[in-house]
Formats: structure tokens, C-alpha cells, sequence
């Protein structure tokens, strides 16, 4: 860690060559013709397209291993300067930016379709005639049980699970800071605490989505083709669900690497990446509960 | 300096100082070397989208169906238009940004070295995906590259989800390289180099990569909707579920006017950079320049329905769009009057970045004359989806877009080389281009006055004169594209050694360093005063 500017600026440090990339985009290129072969043949079930998405997923887990190791490496080894630090932090901040704007489309659609479609197949504005002649028996509410072709649902109220699932990821955050105020001090028997305290509240949370999505599926009919009502419905809680299922990854890859001493309480790029997106998808999830269960 | 830091300078140099051969290209985090490589898949981008606008061309060259059956003449204009979009036009941006940002801010190379080579490299695989597409049964798309729904949903062939995937893997190297650029810029600036003492260049990536950031994540929600709309029983887009199509145009053109401005504000960047080397003149207002470029990244957030007037809006929205969008002349008109200020009583000369730099002052103004009327709501309802609208973007697009890109190649050709092209091969291309294209551009908008609609491989028989000539010129233009190729080897093999600073007027760090640029520039910064 250099302090003075000058040799700050002189030690940015530019990586060697590195086959991890090219690596990472056969990967992607795999995962993409897999899954388009798997969801182009769904309905039959043929082709080998599910094979070669875990194929493409099994190699960009590798390709996450092989790289962020000699990242580590690198940082571990003393080749990193404050301002390769300022990099790494302000490309996560910006990373977390673009998936604030990606679940913003799926936000977007909501609200649009709440506060314009739905009303709108109901007769509401200038639609009166559109309302007589398609579908006159259409009722506009939401949430949308019956929609204008008739298919019906039960709306998921926000009582129950998804109030424990909102306690649970809330204090899931709180324990998140504690963890990261004690590797700030030093204090690594905390730290161990809070952070596996974190992961458990993750796993906790994950395994309450799955018992929901059961009961939704199972008891009440709201699937993800229960119209536009169950299409947010899925979208919304199911991409948050993936991005929660990668925070508490990062974070049990983050609790390994405490374990092994790895962090300072001046440097710990990785640590506080990955609390920064855990903060990140526990803020996505108060507006899904706002805005998807109890509005 | 240190001792320290001078053994890991010369620890690294002599590690990367260069794999050979195909490892150099595909293990490479050098700058330079991936600024190259986006660079050429830009230029075969450019001709592979290039020929299948000759395939429509031919097909229009004369009324009735000739050459091509319908359905293949829609794949070729969705996919032309998705080529020139995100593989021709962005990818040749980002190129520049890579050799030059570093150099011009003097930094080592850009922040996030290996990221960089990630966003490059799955760009060929994704062009891959969409263009082996096109030979799966059923087809490619077929549904324009604004890919509406239900055209893309319920009426689409086989490929969409390889559509929607390809897609997907550009959106993730956009988002990428635009995080790249922002980080370097922010963080990696000489010492001195404040905000304000950026040059342009620099300062018109940067709002660029922020709009990338803030829309290429909505165009991936609107293609996985779509995706889900398509194979898994979803109803965003359909009324019948309580979705709604108008919904996939909001979506849709909520990341596509950033998008628009995503493939101009380089371009304003490049010109302001070259104007001022050729007029030999301080560029004029640039304080006015960064805040007029920051002004229109704003208002591109509150302009998207103004491509949907006839779809199907209140009128109240109708009226916020168009006044929005006729805002936007306002911060442009700033632009083109400081570029012309800037000329004004300046000690011209006409080299080839000039030539095109001048043409794209007033082509692009065109551009956006034809833009402003298109802005109006009620003139509007008469040019929506005619070809009027396809000579607006096209020269916004073409003259404009890609004229700035070959402005900033014949610019910075002999940095990159370290030989001067040759001049008279380069004028050569540029009247070819100039007269070729305005032969191809200017009669579609009154082809579009007259009726004609875009989109269609069949048009009536009063079309037919304007329609040959369109085409005429269209081969003339894309033939011409070849002499930019053949002056590009030419200049790579040899040709007269190029000084440091082979343009007199020019300012700016790049042209402190020899040309060719060595492969490691600003391992320790430069000071700024």
C-alpha cells in the first residue's frame, strides 16, 4: 500500500496476458447455443442443447476460479496500489448500477401495465370501444386474477412468507454491516460470526422463495403463464431469487477467505463487493415487496 | 522513481512484451492490441452488413419480386440493421476508445485490463450465433432489428431464442467495455488532468459509456421478455393476458433513443477533436461542447415515444415527446454553430480527416433537419415508416456515424502504423463516398414524401425511377468502401515514415509519443499543466 501520490500513480498495475477471458467466452458462446437449443426444442425435448448449457456453465465456473485465483494472487503478492483498488470498487459500482437499470424493465413493465394496459382493456380513457369489442366481459383489477382470455389465478398475498422472507433478508443486511464493521476493526471472531450469520439468513431466505414458489404453483395456480399478474409476478421474485442466490455464493466464497486470513481491515476489495451487492439485492427485494405483494 | 517500482516495470515488459502469433490476439490485455482487433471486426462487420444491404438494393433496383423471396428480405433487413448497430458502428467506437483514451489521458492502459479482452472476444462468437441463424431452418429473424412484438413473439420463426441470446452476449460486452471506459477516465487521469482540461474526445466517451451502462440492462429485459413471451407462455406482450405490444415499443425505445445517441456523441467527440487540428484554431466554447453533450444525454431519457406517435399514446404524451425531442435541437444547434465558429477564420486544410470531418458537419446537420420534422407529431403521422425515415437515420447513421469513424481512422491511421496513408488514395474515397452516398440517401426522402414504405421488397411502379438510382448508388457506395481497405494494407506495409506529430495543428498527449505508438505508453504519467 503506497501512500505518497507520486508513486501511487507509478505502481497501476497491467496484467500479463491472460488466457482466463477467451476462456470465459467460449463459455458464454456454449451457455448461449445451448440454451437456444434447449428453448427452441422445449416443446419436444430433443437435441443436446440442456448438455451443452452445462457444459458453458461448468466452464465459466472454472473461468471464475482460474481468474479471480490470480487476481488474489496478485493482490496477495502486494502488486495492487490504492488506485487499482479505486478500479476494482468503482467498476462493482457500476456493475451493481446496470443491474439496478436491468430490474428497472422488469419494474417498468409493471407499472405499465398496472397503471396503463390493464385499465385500458377495462374501457378506461378513450378505449370504451376496444373494451365492447374484444373483450367485454373483462374486469380491470389488480392483481390481475382473470385476465381478458379468461385464464385464472390467486393473487399471493404479502402476509406470511413473504414477510418473513422480508425480516429475514433486512436483518440479513444489518448483519452484512456488522460484518464488515468488525473486519474494519480487526476483530475476526466477529467477523466469522456476522458473516456466517449472513450466509445462514441467505440460505434461510432461498429456502422460503422455493417453499412459496411450491405453495404458488401447487395450492394457489399462479404459475409464471398466469398472465401478466404471474409474468411479474415470476420475473421479478425469480431474477431477484437468482441474484440472491449469487450474493450468498460470493459471500461463502467471502467466509472461506476469512477463514483463511485473508482480508485486511485497509484492504478488502472483494469482501466489500460482495456486501455491497448483498445490500443491493436486499433493497431490490423492500420495492418487489412494495410494489409485488402489497400494492 | 524508485527502484521497487522500476524491477516490476521492467519484470513486466519483459513478460508481455508480446506472445506471437494467435496467442498475441487472444491473450492479449494491451490496449492497443484490443483497440486493433475491435477495430478490424468492426470494418468486416461493416462489409458483411454491407452486403446484405446490396441484397435489398438489387431487390429494390427494380418494382416486382426479382431476386429474393419476401421472407428472406426482411431477414436481410433486420439483420443488416443489427450488424451495423452492434457489430459495424459500436464495436468501431469502442475500438477507438481503446487505442485512444489511454493515451490521450495518460494512463498505462485502460483500468480493467482483462475485462477488456472479455467484452472483445464473445463479441465474434455472438455475430457467430446471429449470423449461422440465418441458415437454420425457418430462418433468421425476420421482425426489423427493432424486433416489435408480436412480430417477435407470437409470429416469429425457430431462431428467436438465438436471437435473444446473441443479443444478450453483445449487451454484456457493451456493458463491459463501457464500465472499462468509465473507470479509466474517472480513475486513471494523469495528475493535472481535471475534468474540465480533458479533451472532448474523452469527455463525449465518457457520457457515452454512462448512457451504455444505463440501457444496454433494459435492452436485455426487453429480449428476455421476449424470450419468455415466445417459448414460455408469459403475456407481457399480449393483450390477451392483460399484457400490452404498446408496452414492448416503451421498453424497447426506452434503451433505443440512448441507443441513438450512443452512436453520435463519439462521433461529436471525433470531430471536435479534428476540426480544430485542420482549422489550426483553439476549438470554439468548449465548456459549451461538454455541457451540450451532457444536455442532450439527458433529454435522450425523455424522448423514447417520439418513434411511436402513430401507435397509440394520450395526447398529452404525444405533446411532452415532441417538445422534448425538439429540445434536443437546441444543445445540437450548439454544436454545429461552435464546430462552424471554429472553422470561421481559421488557416484551413483539406487532408482526408477534414474532408470527412466537413462532410459530416453538414450531412449530419441534415440528419437532423430531417429528425426535427420527424419530431412533429401531426407531420409525423405522414412519414412514420416510410423511407423518409430511412433517409433520416441513415444519414444521421452513415454521413454521420461512420464518416466520423473513418474521420478519426485517416486521423490517427499514422499514429497506429507509423506510416502516412496515402493522401490521394484517401480523397479518392472520400468523393466516391461523398457523391455515392448522397446518390443513395437523398432521393429516399422524397421516395418517402411521395408514400413509399420502408420495409417492403415490392413498391409501385411511379417509385421506380428514384428506386434505381437509390440503388445505383448504393453499389457505388458500398464498392467504394473497398478503396478504404486497400489504402489501410497499403498503409500497414509501408509507406512515407510518419513523425510523431504529423498533423501540424493537432494538440493533445497522443502525439508526444513516437508514432508507431510503442506498445506500453505512460507506464509512469505524464504531468498536466
Amino acid at each position: 500500500m503506497t501512500t505518497e501520490t507520486e508513486k501511487e500513480y507509478e505502481s497501476y498495475y497491467v496484467p500479463d496476458a491472460s488466457h482466463w477471458p477467451i476462456v470465459g467466452a467460449v463459455a458464454l458462446f456454449l451457455i448461449a447455443i445451448g440454451a437456444g437449443n434447449y428453448v427452441a426444442n422445449l416443446d419436444t425435448g430433443e437435441g443436446i442443447g440442456g448438455w451443452v448449457l452445462l457444459a458453458g456453465i461448468a466452464l465459466i465456473i472454472y473461468m471464475v476460479f482460474g481468474w479471480f485465483s490470480n487476481v488474489i494472487d496478485e493482490s496477495m503478492e502486494g502488486k495492487y496500489s490504492a488506485q487499482m483498488d479505486n478500479s476494482f470498487r468503482q467498476g462493482m459500482s457500476w456493475f451493481i448500477f446496470s443491474e439496478v437499470m436491468f430490474f428497472a424493465a422488469f419494474f417498468g413493465a409493471l407499472l405499465y401495465a398496472r397503471v396503463f394496459a390493464v385499465p385500458w382493456l377495462g374501457g378506461e380513457g378513450n378505449n370504451l370501444e376496444t373494451f365492447q369489442v374484444l373483450w367485454p366481459e373483462f374486469q380491470a383489477a389488480w392483481p390481475l386474477t382473470s385476465t381478458p382470455d379468461g385464464t385464472t389465478t390467486e393473487a399471493m398475498g404479502w402476509n406470511g412468507l413473504p414477510l418473513y422472507n422480508t425480516i429475514l433478508l433486512m436483518t440479513s443486511s444489518v448483519t452484512a454491516h456488522f460484518a464488515h464493521v468488525a473486519l474494519e476493526q480487526n476483530k475476526r471472531g466477529a467477523l466469522k460470526v456476522w458473516l456466517g450469520l449472513t450466509v445462514l439468513l441467505g440460505l434461510a431466505f432461498l429456502t422460503l422463495q422455493v417453499e412459496e414458489y411450491i405453495h404458488a404453483y401447487s395450492a394457489m395456480g399462479l404459475t409464471l403463464a398466469s398472465g401478466i399478474y404471474g409474468n411479474t409476478f415470476f420475473m421479478l421474485t425469480g431474477f431477484h431469487g437468482m441474484h440472491v442466490t449469487l450474493g450468498t455464493i460470493m459471500l461463502i466464497v467471502m467466509f472461506f477467505r476469512v477463514l483463511k486470513g485473508h482480508f485486511t481491515p485497509e484492504n478488502h476489495f472483494a469482501f466489500q463487493a460482495a456486501s455491497w451487492y448483498w445490500h443491493f439485492v436486499d433493497v431490490v427485494w423492500v420495492l418487489l415487496f412494495l410494489f409485488v405483494y402489497i400494492l | 522513481m524508485t527502484t521497487a517500482t522500476d524491477t516490476i516495470d521492467a519484470h513486466d515488459e519483459h513478460h508481455d512484451h508480446k506472445m506471437t502469433g494467435i496467442k498475441r490476439w487472444l491473450y492479449t490485455t494491451n490496449h492497443k492490441d484490443i483497440g486493433t482487433l475491435y477495430l478490424w471486426f468492426s470494418f468486416i462487420m461493416l462489409l458483411t452488413g454491407g452486403a446484405m444491404a446490396m441484397v435489398i438494393r438489387a431487390e429494390l433496383f427494380q418494382p416486382g419480386l426479382q431476386i429474393i423471396e419476401p421472407d428472406f428480405f426482411n431477414q436481410m433487413t433486420t439483420v443488416h440493421g443489427l450488424i451495423m448497430v452492434f457489430g459495424a458502428i459500436m464495436p468501431a467506437f469502442t475500438g477507438l476508445a481503446n487505442w485512444m483514451l489511454p493515451m490521450m489521458i495518460g494512463a498505462p492502459d485502460m483500468a480493467l485490463p482483462r475485462l477488456n479482452n472479455w467484452s472483445f472476444w464473445i463479441l465474434p462468437f455472438a455475430f457467430g450465433i446471429l449470423l449461422s441463424s440465418l441458415f437454420m431452418e425457418g430462418g433468421g429473424p425476420n421482425f426489423g432489428w427493432t424486433f416489435y412484438a408480436p412480430l417477435s413473439t407470437t409470429y416469429s420463426n425457430g431462431s428467436t431464442a438465438f436471437f435473444v441470446f446473441a443479443v444478450h452476449i453483445m449487451g454484456i460486452s457493451s456493458i463491459m467495455g463501457a464500465i472499462n471506459i468509465v473507470v479509466t477516465i474517472m480513475n486513471l487521469r494523469a495528475p493535472g488532468m481535471t475534468y474540465m482540461k480533458m479533451p472532448l474526445f474523452v469527455w463525449t466517451f465518457f457520457i457515452t459509456a454512462y448512457l451504455l451502462i444505463a440501457v444496454m440492462p433494459v435492452l436485455a429485459g426487453t429480449v428476455t421478455m421476449v424470450l419468455t413471451d415466445t417459448y414460455f407462455g408469459t403475456d407481457f406482450f399480449n393483450a390477451a393476458g392483460g399484457g400490452d405490444p404498446v408496452m414492448f415499443q416503451h421498453i424497447f425505445w426506452f434503451f433505443g433513443h440512448p441507443e441513438v445517441y450512443i452512436m453520435i456523441l463519439p462521433a461529436f467527440g471525433i470531430v471536435s477533436t479534428i476540426i480544430p487540428a485542420f482549422a489550426r484554431k483553439q476549438l470554439f466554447g468548449y465548456s459549451s461542447m461538454v455541457y451540450a453533450t451532457s444536455s442532450i444525454a439527458f433529454l435522450s431519457f425523455i424522448v423514447w415515444a417520439h418513434h411511436m406517435f402513430t401507435t397509440g399514446m394520450p395526447l398529452a404524451g404525444e405533446l411532452f415527446f415532441m417538445y422534448c425531442t425538439m429540445l434536443i435541437a437546441v444543445p445540437t444547434g450548439v454544436k454545429v454553430f461552435n464546430w462552424v465558429a471554429t472553422m470561421w477564420k481559421g488557416s484551413m486544410t483539406f487532408e482526408t480527416p477534414m474532408l470527412f470531418s466537413i462532410a459530416f458537419v453538414i450531412l449530419f446537420t441534415i440528419g437532423g433537419f430531417s429528425g426535427l420534422m420527424l419530431a412533429m407529431t401531426p407531420v409525423d403521422f405522414q412519414y412514420h415508416d416510410t423511407y423518409f425515415v430511412v433517409a433520416h437515420f441513415h444519414y444521421v447513421l452513415v454521413t454521420g456515424s461512420l464518416f466520423s469513424i473513418y474521420a478519426a481512422a485517416y486521423y490517427w491511421l499514422p499514429k497506429w502504423t507509423g506510416h502516412m496513408y496515402s493522401e490521394k488514395l484517401g480523397r479518392f474515397h472520400f468523393w466516391c463516398s461523398l457523391i455515392s452516398v448522397n446518390l443513395l440517401f437523398f432521393p429516399m426522402h422524397f421516395l418517402g414524401l411521395a408514400g413509399m414504405p420502408r420495409r417492403i421488397p415490392d413498391y409501385a411502379l411511379q417509385f421506380a425511377d428514384f428506386n434505381k438510382w437509390v440503388s445505383i448508388g448504393g453499389f457505388a457506395f458500398g464498392l467504394s468502401q473497398l478503396i478504404f481497405l486497400v489504402l489501410v494494407i497499403k498503409c500497414i506495409r509501408g509507406g512515407e515514415k510518419a513523425p510523431a506529430k504529423p498533423w501540424d495543428g493537432a494538440e493533445g498527449l497522443e502525439w508526444e509519443v513516437p508514432s508507431p505508438a510503442p506498445y506500453h505508453t505512460f507506464s509512469t504519467p505524464p504531468e498536466i499543466k
